[in-house]
């Protein structure tokens, strides 16, 4: 079959060419892999921080796929200025998967905070927020006996745009090999709420704040970049030869290059003969 | 970025030449930055030529940084590439030894070196011994050479007085005896190996485990081979792994000659002599005694054997 035809054989809602994906056959390999890598470090559970948005919407409907309603443990961690209608569809998305949902308040611990720090910009305060968030899912890790499920999709890896140690932060990421626009595909999908599905794009750290807007570009655009990019290995020259324009691959490339930090463990300064994750590399799942 | 001066040899000899001076380009490439890395290359080859050096020697993928992992194939050059047109055309004054990723025809990515003088590359050698285990991994990205090979070296600016034969062997090609053995048989007077080893293996007194392992090795090819053997580390860091420089000239008695180079930048400069290597090989004759035609006899027979 030619990827045209397969791109034709999918639904309207689905993204054409090159991103598109068999969504039953992704779903399983998500699911299996949820089902698989929690219950064999000895837990049942999964902890998933519920923004309101698609990402963490259907990283909820994996797990509860993989593990089943009763065992995901979906948190909402609003701050005095998100927009209502994040907790709204974050109550929305929890109450349809058949979830029961914790909400932990984190306006006194950031305000408390920043009290402190009364001239943080909004960058050091979402990052706080993410952090925060991060803190408590950990906290409830332990107290509700589930792994850390993370949210991060593969565009926001590659651009960076995420908070490290925040919501960069988690024991398992189902979704960070599939790009944006394979999200919403995968969304629609399984029949998410509309709402989540289509509303714009947003981390919700400060008030009107939009994906889109922050980083310049829409998904839909630079999801195809980052395909032919990353995926596709192609040159500057070939990208300029498909129509890219070449500041925006420039961009694109220093984002993805500049971020790399985010993506790896800390450098380890080697003195030994045997240094950890670089010649003592034992898997992760070692005996498991 | 940290200017490297030349650290002079000894005052020139006068009359007929049977030596020349060598520069060690102990530098740190920036990992993945052909363009900075090139124009780094251009600074220390015209410093070593006024310094008066007859040959500059640049560390192992001295124009790419090590651990390149997915870079690999973006600072890929050919030898029709720019960049070797420009290191070649710097040769006229002084032979330079650089190491690069070398991408051929039928897109193979190979860690190379590259000899260059009077405008052109006058010999490449391609590492065989790709190093896959331990912190290694260059297998997994780079295809392996096939071959050693002796040449003459130009090195025009010395004049010597008969051509300098030389094999270059690159870092783990160093730790295969046969290597040296191949090149010591195909008569030459220097081995010049360019290297990027990580410094590791604290604990065994105030010198890397690294560190000593070359020493010995070093020292005992060029007294049992009794050739020159030229070694030229790099220095600097990459994601936490350092590399320990150390750079030396062993002389053919095994000597080291001068010091060699700490863990920091330089380029100090060496005097080699034809005429050291000519009382060497009078006081030790390994090579003229050497019964290559036992070792061809019995490596028919191993072979032989290892077929049945």
């Amino acid at each position: 079959m030619s990827v045209s035809e397969t791109a034709a054989g999918l639904s309207a809602a689905a993204p054409g060419g090159a991103l598109a994906v068999d969504c039953d056959l992704v779903t399983e390999i998500l699911t299996g892999f949820v089902r698989e890598e929690v219950r064999k470090v000895g837990f049942e559970r999964g902890v998933v921080g519920l923004s309101g948005g698609v990402d963490s919407a259907l990283t909820l409907a994996v797990v509860c796929r993989a593990l089943g309603p009763e065992n995901a443990v979906p948190v909402i961690m609003p701050y005095r200025a998100s927009s209502p209608a994040s907790e709204r569809d974050a109550r929305l998305v929890a109450a349809q998967l058949g979830t029961v949902p914790l909400v932990v308040d984190i306006s006194p611990q950031i305000d408390a905070y920043f009290d402190r720090e009364p001239d943080a910009d909004r960058n050091r305060r979402g990052n706080k927020m993410a952090r925060e968030r991060m803190s408590i899912l950990y906290d409830l890790s332990l107290a509700r006996a589930g792994l850390v499920i993370g949210t991060s999709n593969k565009t926001e890896l590659l651009l960076g745009y995420g908070t490290i140690h925040g919501d960069m932060a988690h024991a398992l990421n189902p979704l960070g090999d599939l790009y944006k626009t394979q999200i919403f595909a995968l969304a629609r999908h399984l029949g998410l709420p509309a709402a989540v599905i289509e509303k714009a794009p947003s981390a919700d750290l400060w008030e009107g704040q939009s994906d889109e807007d922050e980083l310049g570009f829409e998904y839909a655009v630079v999801d195809q970049l980052l395909h032919q990019m990353i995926d596709e290995r192609r040159t500057r020259a070939e990208l300029h030869g498909l129509g890219y324009d070449d500041a925006f691959v420039k961009q694109i490339h220093r984002r993805v290059r500049d971020s790399q930090y985010k993506r790896r463990p800390p450098l380890i300064a080697k003195v030994s003969n045997r240094t950890i994750d670089r010649d003592f590399r034992y898997p992760r799942d070692w005996g498991r | 970025m940290v200017k490297i001066e030349p650290t002079p040899a000894v005052a020139p000899e006068t009359g007929p030449r049977s030596d020349i001076v060598v520069a060690l380009a102990q530098m740190a490439p920036r990992l993945g930055d052909l363009g900075a890395n090139v124009a780094r290359h251009l600074e220390l080859i015209s410093a070593a030529a006024a310094g008066g050096a007859d040959l500059v020697v640049f560390p192992e993928l001295s124009l790419t940084g090590y651990f390149l992992k997915d870079l690999v194939t973006e600072t890929a050059l050919r030898l029709d590439s720019p960049e070797v047109h420009a290191l070649a055309e710097a040769s006229r004054g002084v032979d330079a030894v650089v190491g690069c990723i070398l991408e051929s025809d039928d897109h193979r990515f190979h860690n190379a070196v590259l000899y260059l003088s009077g405008g052109a590359v006058v010999h490449l050698h391609r590492k065989v011994y790709l190093p896959t285990y331990g912190l290694f991994d260059e297998a997994r990205d780079l295809a392996p050479g096939n071959r050693f090979r002796a040449f003459e070296a130009p090195l025009s600016s010395a004049a010597p007085r008969r051509p300098w034969r030389v094999g270059v062997l690159i870092c783990e090609d160093l730790w295969h005896p046969s290597s040296a053995y191949l090149l010591a048989r195909a008569g030459v007077d220097l081995i010049i190996c360019p290297s990027a080893s990580p410094g590791r293996g604290v604990g065994q007194g105030s010198e890397l485990g690294t560190a000593q392992s070359y020493d010995v090795i070093t020292r005992t090819y060029a007294q049992l081979f009794t050739t020159y053997v030229v070694y030229c580390n790099r220095v600097g860091y990459e994601d936490g792994i350092n590399f320990w420089g150390g750079s030396r000239v062993v002389d053919p008695e095994g000597h080291l000659v001068g010091e060699p180079a700490g863990r920091d930048e330089a380029m100090p400069l060496h005097r080699l002599d034809l005429a050291a290597l000519r009382r060497a090989r009078i006081a030790n004759p390994m090579l003229r005694d050497e019964r290559h035609d036992i070792v061809d006899a019995e490596c028919r027979r191993l072979h032989r054997h290892e077929r049945e």
